[in-house]
């Protein structure tokens, strides 16, 4: 099979481009809710939360409409939870280590 | 807990519509998940420029957690090295080939398929959403047994976007420059490592 750098590199880039678009969204909304900061967004939370929720329907409905996926949960499903309970654990250790560390020798967060 | 069981909820529900094709696959590439990312990311964006305390959160960094994103690579590669030694016929740098996804599961998984085959881009696929969706589901955990960085080194490459606001959520609105740095440098090394890791 021959390799296809051009499939790569226009996914690649599609990916960036997307994630600078999202960042953008966020950056706006952040520039609005400075502007408006008297204004009391009270509702703001629920709608965050409605959206968590139809994103995670929407991945949801990726994984169970994705027969790849679907057909490959009982044995290779197995590795791939395997690896990334390993990943996950791993990397949960060293920002556990990095926190500790941090904390030991500074306050927190913020410098005083 | 009872928000991460709804959110666990509506994942299965997703699950089983797209299983049973109650819901046509068209909805999904129709981008609409995107434009839901980006009202997301909006909402996100204004909660946090209408709270008087960001700015003062954004100058006031300890400059070490900056070194999150080390962290986090040094510690998802050693995890996935050790635990290769138990799977038979899985090399260590197969392994972290699929651990450098860091939860990009479109990226990663196209080009470990290109480099090794599919069966290993499929695990890479399997491996990177399940990580998503742990950074997702089990962020309350994390918090409770490995700190408030946990989350966003959990979150891998999606502490930029997707799992931003469950980040905010259970670790802080504090952590938000901390998780965007994260994500954005997690996203610069997934190339580059799986291709490195693929390359032996």
């Amino acid at each position: 099979m021959p390799f296809d750098y051009r499939k790569i590199i226009n996914g690649t880039l599609q990916s960036f481009f997307n994630m600078f678009i999202a960042i953008g969204f966020m950056v706006l909304g952040g520039v609005f809710g400075f502007l408006l900061r008297k204004k009391e967004f009270r509702n703001i939370s629920k709608i965050i939360t409605l959206l968590i929720w139809i994103l995670l329907f929407i991945l949801g409905l990726e994984v169970g409409g994705n027969p790849q996926i679907i057909s490959g949960l009982t044995n290779i499903g197995i590795e791939a939870l395997i690896i990334t309970v390993a990943a996950v654990l791993g990397s949960a250790i060293a920002a556990l280590v990095l926190w500790k560390r941090i904390n030991n020798k500074q306050k927190g967060l913020h410098e005083e | 807990m009872k928000s991460s069981i709804i959110i666990v909820s509506f994942f299965v529900l997703g699950v089983l519509f797209g299983y049973f094709e109650i819901i046509p696959l068209s909805v999904v590439d129709n981008d609409i998940s995107f434009y839901a990312l980006c009202c997301l990311m909006f909402c996100v964006g204004l909660s946090l420029g209408n709270d008087s305390n960001t700015l003062k959160r954004f100058t006031r960094i300890n400059p070490r957690f900056y070194l999150l994103p080390v962290a986090t690579i040094v510690g998802t590669l050693l995890g996935c090295a050790i635990i290769s030694l138990l799977l038979p016929g899985r090399s260590a740098i197969e392994s972290m080939a699929v651990g450098s996804g860091f939860g990009y599961y479109s990226l990663s998984s196209i080009f470990i398929t290109e480099y090794k085959g599919a069966e290993l881009g499929t695990i890479a696929l399997l491996s990177n959403i399940i990580r998503e969706i742990m950074a997702l589901l089990l962020a309350p955990l994390f918090v409770k047994y490995f700190g408030k960085l946990a989350p966003i080194s959990v979150g891998g490459a999606t502490t930029m976007d997707t799992t931003l606001p469950i980040i905010l959520r259970f670790s802080g609105k504090e952590f938000a420059v901390i998780s965007v740095f994260h994500g954005f440098i997690l996203d610069l090394s997934v190339p580059v490592l799986v291709t490195l890791f693929c390359s032996f």
